[in-house]
């Protein structure tokens, strides 16, 4: 008995030792077929692409934020005509939850996407991880809001919501200017040190004081990007302190209810807020996510894709405004937007043109100067003139 | 003067939802049970009573509905609890998942079958607008105060006051306490613990539910938020059980308090002082652990958790 437990052992262990050796072998031959791909310089069958998407918060949002970007994922699908298995979209996944962004990065690998969008901010640094892990040099990967890239297989996209927000303010100028009541409200999601918050907020401003000069813009801040409860005490506070058009950074519709509520008007974001809010929504600065998303597939199938940064606007059509709500908006509005609109579509108007000033009254862009692109994503962390904390 | 006014008015409707889960949970924990499913109990009501509004634009079947689903998601964890013994913790616990995860998956389908954002009439929401009461809310100053609420804080605050009454002046309440301090001398006095459990943790869970339907219904101004609605109400509501001492009486004025520091973010200027946002978060459960630390020092009776909350009752155990 004692023998034939030791033969056995003795067996297995042979066993075990062919199967590691063979695996090793495998190994080898996965690794030379992998450095052959590099992500986006062969193209792919139309039929074998495969999308990964994550989104922060549900895909069933029916305004938000990541409405927007599951609208743009569905338009890429349809244009492309991509089959409901070609595309997977992972939601709620928290981009301040490391782990559950890890596995589920690595669930859109495992299903063999060939090309992963991850759509907000936190997602970047394990993102990043991934693009340079050399097993998955074939994949790309491709982050919205952030900074970060790597000249491989990586990029980052984001869109200048700065100019669609400009319009908007000069339909909300208009509005305060006809009702003859130069302060304005803003619900932020982030504090002054967010730029993509704060330059929302400047622009916005700026669209004011273009038809407004003496407008003043009052600003709330929640704290999160997505909270009814404290964005409506964020709105009423607004309104309570006398501000007549509420402008708003916050995922929910339920600030421009409020304002509807209260017998005052508002700018929503994302998408038309009209619908929500007919007697007080005037229009929104809304994104067209399904012009980047196209053009990305697109150039991934034909092999074409670059590992460079997106960032465009209102000429590509990848900003714009919801239509003006005639019954609200001043007299005159729809002009004065559309001229405006012309001209930043030919770069006769850049939105950050200096002279600028701060709220403490320090030129921070002098006469003549631009922001840069970089200014504008990562350095806009201060409130322009005019601009207060209420 | 007028920014006071809007700010106690602001505390007020912040409180409300509180109001309705405090009461809702002092109720359950009078009679002996600790329910931490108070999240779940207001998310199952914020759907039934948002669904309910939706569909029939009927604010008085809504609220009906809120307190029964609610009431509903309260007997799953009565029955686990009361005739099964489960311990009481993991059963709330779970009666918060299992609430807040049924109303998304419902809440998904309403948005899948509307094809779109589902919401309620302009004339519910009208129903659910602040009162305009001839003479009274047009006083200056105290119409605002007083007499310019939406229906549901009223039928809150007499929710509450009706609590009280029940608990304190009547010999059902007074059992009900009993069973919730000594459930083995109610029972040997001849009491019927196991009914007197079972109606209050229905009837709390049912007030919770009124709490998550005030939620969808006026503070997310009728629109249904996938995933935003209760936003941690519940949680807050247990602790203000403890500040309140078990009396739904002093819950009223303790939900309009912790309502206010919620509102004091809002309405502190930043001009005169800009204290973070995180400060003003953490005010409530710094008072709640004073109130804790305060009334553990005084050892009084009265002011306490009932004697026997928490632990389940088995009527062979000596």
């Amino acid at each position: 008995m004692k023998k034939l437990t030791r033969i056995l052992a003795l067996v297995l262990s042979l066993a075990m030792v062919v199967v590691l050796a063979s695996c090793d072998s495998l190994k080898g031959t996965d690794e030379t077929t992998v450095t052959t791909a590099l992500a986006g310089t062969v193209p792919i069958d139309k039929g074998a692409i495969k999308v990964g998407v994550l989104h922060i918060t549900s895909i069933e949002d029916t305004s938000g934020y990541t409405f927007a970007h599951h609208s743009g994922i569905m338009e890429m699908k349809e244009s492309l005509g991509l089959k409901d298995e070609q595309v997977i979209e992972k939601d709620n996944v928290s981009d301040t939850d490391i782990p559950a962004t890890k596995a589920a990065i690595q669930d859109l690998i495992n299903a063999g996407c060939n090309i992963i969008f991850a759509t907000s901010f936190n997602y970047m640094n394990t993102m990043e991880e991934f693009a340079n892990n050399p097993d998955y040099q074939d994949i790309i990967f491709s982050h919205c809001s952030g900074y970060k890239s790597n000249n491989v297989n990586f990029n980052n996209y984001f869109g200048r919501i700065y100019e669609a927000r400009y319009l908007a303010g000069i339909a909300a100028g208009l509005k305060a200017k006809q009702l003859n009541k130069p302060l304005l409200g803003y619900v932020a999601a982030m504090d002054v040190t967010m730029s993509e918050v704060t330059g929302g907020i400047d622009a916005w401003a700026l669209g004011i004081q273009s038809v407004y000069p003496e407008a003043k813009v009052k600003v709330k801040v929640t704290g999160s990007w997505y909270n009814p409860e404290a964005e409506k005490a964020a709105a009423q506070a607004l309104i309570d302190a006398g501000c007549v058009v509420i402008g708003q950074h916050c995922d929910s519709d339920v600030t421009q209810t409020t304002a509807q509520d209260n017998g005052v008007f508002g700018c929503g974001y994302n998408s038309d807020m009209t619908p929500f809010a007919p007697k007080g929504h005037i229009c929104a600065p809304i994104w067209n996510w399904g012009v980047y998303y196209t053009a990305a597939v697109q150039a991934a199938i034909d092999g074409t894709w670059k590992p460079v940064n997106y960032y465009e606007g209102m000429n590509k059509g990848l900003v714009d405004i919801s239509p003006i709500n005639e019954d609200v908006a001043a007299p005159g509005t729809k002009e004065a937007v559309e001229a405006a609109k012309a001209k930043i579509a030919s770069g006769e108007l850049f939105v950050f043109t200096g002279p600028l000033y701060d709220n403490t009254g320090k030129l921070v862009l002098a006469a003549g100067e631009k922001l840069t692109d970089a200014q504008i994503t990562g350095g806009m962390t201060y409130y322009i003139k005019g601009v207060d904390l209420l | 003067m007028t920014n006071v006014i809007n700010f106690i008015v602001a505390a007020v409707l912040s409180g409300t939802p509180l109001l309705f889960a405090t009461t809702g949970e002092i109720l359950t924990q009078r009679s002996g049970n600790l329910n931490l499913g108070v999240e779940g109990m207001m998310w199952l009501g914020a759907f039934a009573g948002f669904y309910t509004a939706y569909k029939t634009e009927n604010p008085v079947l809504a609220v009906l509905a809120a307190f029964g689903l609610a009431a509903f998601g309260a007997l799953i964890y009565a029955f686990l609890t009361v005739t099964m013994k489960a311990n009481q913790n993991v059963t709330g616990l779970t009666l918060t998942t299992f609430g807040i995860g049924l109303s998304l998956v419902m809440g998904y389908a309403m948005i899948d079958s509307a094809g779109g954002a589902p919401k309620v009439s302009s004339e519910l929401r009208a129903s659910l607008a602040p009162a305009d009461i001839p003479f009274l809310s047009d006083i200056p100053y105290v119409g605002k105060l007083l007499f310019q609420y939406n229906p549901l804080v009223y039928l809150g605050i007499a929710v509450a006051a009706l609590s009280a009454v029940y608990l304190y002046r009547t010999r059902t309440g007074l059992n009900v306490r009993a069973v919730g301090e000594n459930p083995s001398s109610a029972d040997a006095a001849g009491i019927n613990v196991t009914a007197a459990k079972y109606i209050n943790i229905l009837i709390g869970g049912g007030i919770c539910g009124i709490g998550g339907a005030y939620m969808s219904l006026v503070t997310a101004n009728g629109s249904w938020q996938p995933a935003g609605i209760v936003n941690g109400n519940g949680w807050i509501a247990v602790a203000l059980v403890i500040f309140v001492s078990w009396n739904p009486a002093k819950a009223i004025l303790g939900s309009f308090i912790f309502g206010a520091f919620n509102s004091l973010t809002n309405y502190i200027p930043a001009s005169v002082v800009e204290i973070p946002k995180a400060f003003y978060q953490m005010l409530p459960f710094v008072l709640t652990t004073v109130v804790l630390i305060i009334t553990s020092i005084r050892k009084s009776r009265e002011n306490s958790q009932p004697a026997g909350c928490g632990i389940n009752y088995f009527r062979e155990e000596r």
